[in-house]
């Protein structure tokens, strides 16, 4: 596992209180792991927080699963 | 209710409908849950101390009665009937809330309830001041990072009425759903209004109570400088709310949460539930005075009481124990005074003590916590003490205020007095059934 997925992972689990077991890469949020749009909301600000990228609301609305919030991180990180 | 006039409304098919209790449910600074507090609370201890929440080195005010953490003897864990994502997006008021109508609902046996059931089953609890750590919190966020830092939880993390839709969704309960905001009255309020709720035909069930948690460096501040809190005894703190006694000088700072089951007699019935009591008289009033000193002559306490009794039917001499507001400052004996007109100079022998003297001003929290003190007063015939009572005020003379210690007693009937900022009055009336 990519140091990014490691710490992405961290952060879903923290957030939305699932086992670490559940959170694959290709668990969905909503569909998966039981988050609702604001806790995707949440879950973006604190992306950006802890890589210090930008994700943009249009951006945003892209990630629906964990392998897309590691994938638009790699690409965008410093 | 059909017709629907005002003597139909008096005299119809609802006129019988009877509120009892059914359940309780308590987080205090005393106790996480209903025996623990109550036991302490009789034991005469107090939930006093320095301020842990936040550092209060630079505030007036340096103590208050926190809730204590899960690791101790009598803390609270948050992960019993919390959801983890709950706590991470809420305010500490609404996860004591949420805790305390869980015990609630599982003390009354009501935790598995029919589809049916559950459409005749409302929330009725609210709080004084809401999310205020929170805002605090978010406000600095706000100003120091930007509009774009804000949680989208921020909103719905720091509503009062968010307790009573938190409820209402971890058990389904789709009956009234409803929120009281009076301040220091709102615990007592909100059992007033949802008996009325059952009186009226709106629901068989109502989770009804308040609760606060303002221990921050906002809350504590605001109070502070409004001249309310204790701030000359933040060395002594178990010795700083000391209601009726002649060196009192403003309360100190509860937290927690008070929840009740309310229950259509007829319905507990039917299904054997245990019963605590019955909820009998409802008053309210407005002081139309001041926005933080009550009337010097204790009008709106006195009306509030006499219309409790009216309702309820009975006399001042059916009254054992009154749980009196008594928050420690100088409208402690105002409400005496006042107490003493509806009740004559002894009370007609009943007992007056003022649980915040061990507990702290729960604020919006206050009327319900106290409330179930009320009742286990009932269960237990015995009335719990008004700690610190050392130098009784003029005007307390041949009044049973239960210094220090609690006392035995036979208890038929119990008033509870609760009074907010605004100039806002309730007193309950229960019995033993």
């Amino acid at each position: 596992m990519s140091e990014t997925a490691e710490r992405v992972k961290k952060i879903v689990v923290e957030h939305l209180g699932v086992e670490a077991e559940k959170v694959t890469e290709d668990a969905s949020f909503i569909d998966d792991l039981g988050a609702d749009s604001l806790d995707i909301v949440e879950l973006v600000m604190a992306f950006e927080e802890e890589f210090g990228v930008e994700i943009p609301d249009d951006a945003a609305e892209k990630i629906t699963t964990v392998k897309d919030a590691i994938t638009y991180i790699d690409e965008h990180k410093g | 209710m059909g017709g629907g006039s005002f003597v139909t409304y008096l005299n119809g098919e609802n006129a019988m409908r009877r509120v009892v209790v059914t359940g309780l449910g308590l987080v205090t600074p005393l106790g996480a849950e209903v025996e623990t507090a109550w036991k302490n609370l009789i034991a005469g201890k107090s939930g006093a101390g320095p301020i842990t929440h936040f550092d209060a080195s630079n505030q007036k005010c340096q103590i208050a009665c926190e809730v204590k953490p899960a690791d101790h003897e009598y803390g609270f864990d948050p992960n019993k009937r919390v959801d983890h994502k709950v706590q991470r997006q809420v305010d500490p008021f609404i996860v004591y809330g949420i805790d305390a109508a869980g015990q609630a609902l599982e003390d009354a046996g009501l935790t598995d309830m029919t589809e049916e059931q559950r459409l005749r089953a409302g929330v009725s609890i609210g709080s004084g001041i809401g999310g205020l750590p929170g805002i605090e919190i978010e406000s600095v966020n706000l100003h120091e990072r930007g509009p774009g830092r804000v949680s989208p939880h921020f909103v719905h993390g720091r509503l009062i009425n968010l307790i009573s839709g938190q409820v209402s969704i971890k058990y389904g309960l789709m009956g009234p759903n409803h929120s009281v905001v009076t301040a220091c009255s709102t615990g007592a309020h909100s059992i007033g209004d949802a008996a009325r709720m059952i009186r009226d035909d709106d629901a068989d069930v109502m989770l009804a109570g308040g609760a606060e948690s303002t221990v921050n460096p906002l809350g504590v501040a605001g109070f502070a400088q409004a001249r309310a809190l204790n701030m000359s005894m933040n060395d002594r703190p178990t010795e700083a709310s000391r209601p009726y006694d002649k060196d009192r000088d403003g309360f100190v700072m509860g937290e927690g949460a008070g929840v009740v089951v309310l229950e259509e007699y007829e319905h507990a019935k039917a299904r054997g539930a245990k019963i605590y009591a019955e909820v009998v008289g409802y008053g309210l009033s407005g002081d139309a005075y001041h926005v933080t000193a009550p009337h010097p002559e204790g009008k709106g306490a006195e009306n509030a009481m006499r219309m409790a009794l009216r309702k309820a039917g009975m006399e001042p001499s059916d009254i054992d124990y009154i749980n009196a507001h008594g928050t420690s400052t100088m409208a402690d004996t105002i409400e005496l005074a006042a107490a003493k007109r509806v009740f004559g100079d002894d009370l007609s022998g009943a007992s007056m003590s003022s649980t915040k003297s061990a507990i702290g001003h729960l604020l919006g929290g206050a009327g319900a916590v106290e409330s179930i003190f009320c009742i286990l007063a009932l269960r237990d015939q015995i009335v719990p003490p008004t700690l610190n009572l050392d130098n009784p005020d003029e005007g307390t003379e041949g009044v049973d205020l239960v210094p220090h210690v609690a006392k035995k007693r036979p208890v038929r009937a119990v008033l509870n007095n609760s009074f907010g900022f605004g100039g806002t009055n309730a007193s309950l009336v229960m019995k033993a059934i």
